[in-house]
């Protein structure tokens, strides 16, 4: 393969885009949850099973947690981009970070549904 | 006043290092000239084997942008009385060094190159010129004052990275400059060439650019434009 300086692969908005609205989610989780912690007046782990066992909650978290893969999906590739030059081992990153991501996303169901 | 300069000469040298200078002259006193360049010359007069690039002396043509203690500028514009003793001189970072203070600016060119730094427009020329109001006029204010000294691009990390692949400040706010200019009509083509993941969105935001340039423009904000347009367009 000749070594040329390739650049137009037509992608890159959306996952700014993306970048930019799944930070509003975390902010907005984020601050809320505090909140919500902050103004417990005895902070304990009964209080935080009853606030967990709601499903609007476990829905908003997972919100939350989904949107924190994908957030570190971009900003981790975009990392590796800068710092990680030669292709197969680029894209061998790639896929290891996207596998661990699902496996998060998944293990993040388990936690806030499972027994 | 005192100055430390970075020295390299390709021909001689194995490796760069940092000299010493010494001059007998007070920043105060604009007799003996106020700018850093005026240094620089006398120092050559001492030294005539120091190299480096000026020309219009007056911030115009961008010549002798330059590492001034830690950050970029052009010498010809940053005042002796500014300047912390002793005066740490280098070349621009993130370029290949040809000799001293002298850089080789190839791969800046190309980026600026690759956005097609000219006016498209397919129509037939008018018998005058292309028209504009002056409010469409006022939108290239903030982007046509660029002189291409490099400032920016050379302190963009992003650049450091990938010159190769990323259009760098300088060049996106010429790209800007183009694409904000009503009397353009490849608009949706200069989009397309820079919706890359590397070419525009290499920027971070982390904006060297704008605290380092000396003509005070802001090629971040002309990014973010630049974005904005895109997004306009996908949604």
């Amino acid at each position: 393969m000749v070594n040329r300086v390739v650049t137009g692969a037509h992608y890159g908005l959306r996952d700014w885009l993306i970048q930019r609205i799944t930070a509003v989610v975390m902010a907005v989780y984020g601050v809320a949850l505090a909140v919500y912690l902050l103004m417990q007046p005895y902070l304990n782990y009964d209080v935080w099973t009853a606030l967990f066992s709601s499903q609007v909650v476990r829905t908003f978290s997972l919100l939350f947690l989904l949107s924190l893969f994908y957030h570190a999906w971009i900003g981790i590739r975009d990392i590796v981009m800068d710092y990680v030059k030669p292709t197969a081992l680029r894209l061998m990153i790639h896929v290891l970070v996207i596998l661990a991501l699902l496996l998060y996303a998944i293990w993040s169901v388990e936690i806030l549904w499972g027994m | 006043m005192k100055f430390k300069i970075y020295r390299y000469n390709p021909d001689t040298d194995t490796e760069p290092y940092m000299q010493d200078y010494e001059l007998d002259i007070r920043p105060e006193d604009s007799s003996q000239g106020k700018m850093l360049l005026d240094a620089l010359l006398l120092i050559k007069q001492q030294d005539d084997s120091l190299a480096l690039r000026k020309s219009c002396r007056e911030g115009v043509c961008g010549s002798d942008a330059m590492n001034i203690n830690g950050r970029n500028g052009l010498a010809c514009i940053t005042p002796l009385s500014s300047l912390k003793e002793p005066v740490e001189l280098r070349p621009l970072p993130g370029l290949p060094v040809i000799r001293d203070l002298i850089v080789d600016m190839t791969q800046f060119f190309k980026q600026y190159h690759s956005i097609k730094p000219y006016l498209i427009n397919n129509d037939p020329p008018p018998e005058t010129e292309r028209l504009q109001s002056p409010q469409q006029r006022a939108h290239l204010n903030g982007l046509y004052e660029c002189i291409l000294c490099g400032c920016c691009t050379t302190a963009c990390p992003s650049f450091w990275w990938n010159p190769d692949k990323f259009v760098g400040p300088a060049g996106l706010l010429q790209a800007y400059r183009f694409i904000a200019d009503t009397r353009d009509q490849a608009t949706s083509e200069r989009l397309d060439d820079l919706e890359d993941p590397y070419r525009l969105f290499r920027c971070h935001t982390i904006m060297n650019c704008v605290d380092v340039c000396p003509k005070e423009l802001n090629p971040t904000e002309a990014i973010g434009n630049i974005k904005d347009l895109m997004v306009k367009r996908m949604v």
